[in-house]
């Protein structure tokens, strides 16, 4: 069945479920159907958080994710907390400020990128991970359209961050190793 | 001429089928996972001329809903399991004085304070039993975002025809969760306006006239130039109290026969697979979707599984059950709390089959495979 289940993880407050959010429209931008769920706590900020979008050409009858074909964790709790039930041969996009001895990644395909350093140094703002993140998805899995991701990202942000965030996401696309 | 495909939530999708059904306005006191929809409600009202008021609690904001149905508007309340128990008194009293209105239960994990932020269907017999004594009731629960568009209009909708509230049970995973929907325009929709007395016919006006043909008199709206009286005390038709008991109950069987006697026309479910099914999942609401999914991975592995959705919950789909008791074997009921719609499948079923549970109230959906593997269990 072509279902591609992501799972977006990290801390709260990092923008992952407004990145979830704009995978599943650059999806749709793409004439595909796409979900977008989200698991969180009754806190606002802080705790681990998670945001799951599911894409696929069909109908896309259960919402939520059971194994994702695709994991990004920007903390070492979320990576603790989410990783478990990564597909066989899953794509793992992880910031590589975390340190990932304690975990086993077998059978798994591990992508360990700059994500926050990228967002802080080159964009000037560490807000922007989410959107760096986006690119990174983006350049490696190619889920999406880039053409896509640009107007989802370009259409969902302030006007005034609208400059910030372009440089985000094509910082991102440049992560592919 | 086709809208776009564009991504948006379940509860965006319910103010926005109760905006584009003519819903004017909405009291309510936000909770989560229903906050959304009070949000977008005092975003979009006052661009329409709606009005929008947060009021001090629960029980203030239905009876504001409750006045604002008799002044001639389509009004909405939105809740979850806390404020829904708040609310009941005066869903009550809306149901006795048949006035019009819908009540949004967007379900999260309880008892009391429960499980905020997590998804449940823990409200279903609340719905239809949560206000004192018999009354007519209908509730209509939806299972993703398009359908929660669609079931919003069905519920003003039946609202305005039966002069009945009309509750929404929707669930925090179809309230929160985000889908591709593309929406219809709106002069394509079917809309539906409470009938109303004709001001040229100079008969008297009663408002709970009982000699109407389909047991639903026309309702007046205050301000455009009848009086009559609204009490939740037992009335005759002028709407003034009485203890005659002949009025009394011939008030409540036309009460309670406005919704059993037009069942047909009320009820709205699908099926997939039905035909030659052994095993039979009857679902609704979030879980609905976990059951298609079970339902589909078992035909592949050879099952004869069928999938069984209702939108309508009350008035149940009796005759629905027992078509099914006459092909298959085992009717398999997954719900997410501790086992209460799957009380009025097996009064129905009544031994013609077995009937088996899948509950879960930990504030987690059932997964697919956890109804798969019962399917496999029971074949």
């Amino acid at each position: 069945m072509d279902r591609i289940e992501i799972r977006l993880s990290g801390s709260g407050g990092q923008g992952l479920i407004l990145a979830g959010i704009i995978l599943a429209e650059a999806a749709i931008l793409d004439g595909k159907n796409s979900v977008q769920t989200q698991s969180y706590g009754p806190e606002a900020r802080g705790g681990a958080s998670r945001a799951e979008v599911i894409i696929s050409n069909g109908n896309i009858d259960y919402p939520k994710v059971t194994e994702p074909d695709i994991f990004l964790a920007l903390t070492k709790e979320a990576v603790a907390k989410y990783l478990g039930d990564v597909k066989k041969g899953g794509k793992l996009i992880i910031d590589d400020s975390i340190e990932l001895n304690d975990f086993i990644l077998e059978d798994l395909k591990l992508y360990q990128i700059p994500i926050i350093k990228t967002a802080r140094e080159k964009v000037g703002n560490e807000i922007a991970a989410n959107i760096v993140a986006l690119g990174a998805i983006t350049g490696i899995t190619e889920i999406v359209s880039q053409e896509s991701i640009i107007k989802a990202v370009l259409d969902r942000v302030p006007a005034e961050t609208i400059e910030l965030n372009n440089k985000a996401l094509h910082e991102g696309f440049k992560l592919i190793k | 001429m086709k809208n776009e495909a564009r991504l948006m939530q379940g509860n965006e999708a319910c103010v926005k089928g109760a905006l584009d059904v003519g819903m004017r306005f909405f009291a309510g006191y936000p909770i989560t996972p229903s906050t959304e929809i009070a949000e977008l409600c005092a975003e979009k009202l006052p661009l329409v001329n709606g009005k929008f008021i947060q009021m001090e609690d629960e029980i203030g904001s239905m009876a504001a809903v409750i006045g604002a149905s008799l002044t001639g508007k389509k009004a909405m309340t939105a809740t979850s399991g806390p404020g829904f128990s708040l609310k009941q008194e005066n869903i009550g009293f809306a149901s006795f004085t048949e006035i019009p209105c819908v009540i949004v239960n967007v379900q999260r994990g309880g008892p009391s304070t429960g499980l905020p932020t997590s998804p449940s269907q823990g409200d279903v017999m609340q719905a239809k039993w949560g206000t004192h004594c018999d009354h007519p009731i209908i509730a209509l629960s939806p299972s993703s975002v398009e359908e929660t568009y669609y079931t919003t209009i069905k519920a003003f909708n039946l609202s305005e025809q039966y002069r009945t509230p009309v509750i929404l049970l929707m669930d925090e995973v179809v309230g929160h969760m985000r889908e591709k929907v593309i929406l219809p325009n709106i002069e394509d929709l079917e809309i539906i306006d409470r009938k109303k007395p004709d001001p040229k016919n100079h008969k008297p006006y009663y408002p709970y006239d009982d000699s109407v043909d389909d047991s639903v008199p026309p309702l007046a709206a205050y301000g455009e130039g009848y009086r009559f009286h609204v009490s939740g005390l037992t009335h005759d038709k002028t709407g003034f109290p009485t203890t005659n008991p002949d009025i009394a109950e011939k008030l409540m069987n036309r009460l309670i026969g406005k919704i059993e006697n037009n069942k047909d026309k009320i009820l709205d479910y699908s099926t997939e697979y039905l035909n030659d099914a052994d095993v039979v999942i009857f679902s609704y609401g979030s879980t609905a979707r976990s059951a298609q999914r079970a339902v589909r991975l078992a035909r592949e592995e050879g099952i004869k599984a069928g999938w069984v959705k209702t939108v309508v919950l009350w008035p149940f789909p009796e005759k629905l059950i027992d078509e099914i008791c006459a092909k298959s074997k085992t009717i398999i009921v997954p719900e997410m709390n501790m086992g209460q719609l799957v009380l009025e499948v097996e009064r129905i079923v009544a031994g013609r089959a077995k009937v088996e549970r899948i509950n879960k109230a930990n504030g987690q959906l059932i997964t697919p495979n956890e109804i798969l593997d019962k399917i496999r269990e029971v074949k």
